[in-house]
């Protein structure tokens, strides 16, 4: 039998999983985001308390909201400060206090609190930080080193989006139907920036920031549960699901980039991979696959291939080419490319990524340079393959990537 | 309800460049985003272009200069304003989205409320 969980497990699980919905009910109480995360944090410290001599309740949740609502109306009630009426909730009244008795009965508004987040009157670096701090609960100090600025640069840039939230009185509204989808697409840009910040570190020492993909992989959940219908929802994540899932080959034991076609597949979870793959098909049933779903659908390609030779390469140039229309980019262009020369042969590959040289948004691109190099690499060009590489190395910051272009460079002829 | 200013920030050397016929055009599109939005619209007006504005500073010595010219030289000039109310950003926004600015477009700013 499992060892029971102590107080401190069950609170830190209750943390992650249910601060978004905890602080979504308050601030409906509280019309105020400062205010609602204060009765908030109160409401799990005093968590941690009661629940070690009343027991963990059944739905932490549930608990956890009534608290902390009871103390944003005691709040209220005693302290004038909090009584006016804060711009936030600009289109809703605020609760009456008879709808806090029935806990079970609290709506699910975190998906305002992410829309809220997510607005695009916020710049994208502030929805990225509101959304990691109000809906995924990480303090600023964490927020603040994922993306390696200093804390009170993050501090400033929080209470900025905080303050612009109010004043313009942004609200706290899930979108109307015509606005939802370009609203929606907005919050899944801010999850991928999220995850994608995590997937390769912009910096320092190690390729993966485990703590942001799990958060991402967090937020994808959390839409999916309250946006079920919506494609790109689904295709968000599960992009994310099958990414994650060859997560563990990625990197050496030795802490050295290991290539997709030399990773050990034994070693992808295979779990995790039927669910991203079964996301995948109910998407691409939509009428017209989005971005996140056409991203999905290729990782699925890679993730469903016994072997980098077996993958269905000519299936990943008509995704990527599908892709190229709904989502045109540069980025996108040269995967096309790098996924031509598997398909077709590195001179079919090198062929294509020539179109692409006068693309100024891939000039300063180490991937672009990378490609080149390692076609030329297998046309036996060796001299012009070490120039990309050597051009590629002096594009990219992170170390591990670093380390593997050297590594590419010491084993070319002279 | 709350207001907001809606600045609209054109070209000035395209509104000068623009023959008769097109700013009767523009002229009619004013008033129709008006007549649509007549319950939200409580005020607004056309600016003269920037060269008819005049600053008014202090110089590093306390007194107040005058000068000829906007207060800040852009590309895109301030050129007009509407004074609206709505519910919320996202309904000002709406509005805002309607305002013709061919030349240009416009920022939203909130009217601030003091307690």
């Amino acid at each position: 039998m499992p060892a029971p969980p102590t107080v401190a497990d069950a609170v830190a699980q209750a943390h992650r999983r249910e601060w978004a919905f905890v602080l979504a009910a308050t601030v409906r109480v509280t019309r105020d985001i400062d205010l609602a995360e204060e009765c908030v944090q109160d409401a799990y410290a005093r968590a941690l308390e009661h629940w070690a001599s009343d027991g963990i309740p059944a739905s932490p949740g549930a608990w956890l909201t009534t608290v902390a609502r009871r103390r944003a109306l005691d709040l209220r009630r005693r302290d004038a400060r909090f009584t006016r009426s804060l711009p936030l909730l600009a289109d809703e009244r605020a609760e009456t206090e008879a709808d806090h008795e029935q806990p079970h009965e609290v709506a699910d508004d975190r998906l305002r609190l992410i829309f809220t987040c997510c607005h695009p009157a916020l710049a994208t670096a502030a929805q990225v930080a509101l959304t990691l701090r109000l809906v995924c609960g990480l303090s600023t100090a964490e927020i603040a080193q994922a993306f390696l600025v200093s804390e009170p640069t993050m501090a400033a840039r929080i209470t900025r989006a905080k303050k612009k939230i109010a004043a313009a009185r942004i609200p706290y509204r899930v979108p109307g139907a015509q606005e939802l989808p370009q609203r929606i697409e907005a919050v899944l840009s801010v999850v991928h920036l999220v995850f994608t910040t995590g997937h390769t570190a912009p910096g320092g020492g190690a390729l993966v920031r485990a703590d942001l993909v799990e958060r991402s992989l967090d937020l994808g959940r959390m839409l999916r549960l309250l946006l079920p219908a919506d494609g790109e929802v689904a295709g968000l994540l599960a992009l994310i699901v099958l990414t994650h899932a060859r997560s563990a080959t990625r990197v050496s034991e030795q802490g050295e980039l290991a290539l997709l076609a030399d990773q050990d597949r034994s070693r992808w979870d295979r779990v995790a991979i039927a669910e991203g793959a079964a996301l995948v098909q109910e998407a691409l049933r939509a009428r017209a696959p989005g971005r996140f779903v056409l991203m999905a659908a290729i990782a699925a390609v890679h993730a469903s291939a016994p072997s980098f030779e077996q993958t269905d390469w000519a299936e990943i140039v008509g995704l990527y080419d599908r892709l190229a229309e709904v989502w045109p980019s540069p980025v996108v262009a040269l995967n096309r490319a790098a996924a031509i020369g598997l398909a077709d042969g590195p001179q079919a590959g090198l062929l294509a990524l020539d179109e692409l040289s006068d693309e100024p948004a891939l000039a300063a691109y180490r991937y672009l340079a990378a490609a080149r190099a390692d076609f030329l690499r297998r046309l036996g060009r060796g001299e012009e393959a070490r120039a990309a590489y050597t051009q590629a190395l002096a594009l990219t910051e992170n170390e591990v990537e670093r380390a593997f272009l050297r590594d590419r460079l010491a084993t070319l002829q002279p | 309800m709350a207001g907001y200013l809606i600045l609209l920030y054109e070209n000035e050397a395209s509104w000068a460049d623009a023959d008769e016929l097109t700013s009767h055009e523009i002229y009619a599109e004013h008033g129709a985003f008006g007549e649509a939005n007549r319950a939200a619209v409580s005020g607004g007006n056309a600016l003269a272009p920037s060269g008819a504005a005049t600053s008014i500073r202090r110089d590093s010595s306390g007194e107040l200069t005058v000068t000829d010219g906007p207060f800040v030289e852009t590309k895109e000039a301030l050129g007009g304003y509407y004074l609206i109310e709505a519910a919320d950003l996202d309904q000002a926004i709406g509005i805002a989205k309607q305002v013709p600015a061919r030349f240009g477009g416009v920022e939203v700013r909130p009217i601030r409320v003091f307690d």
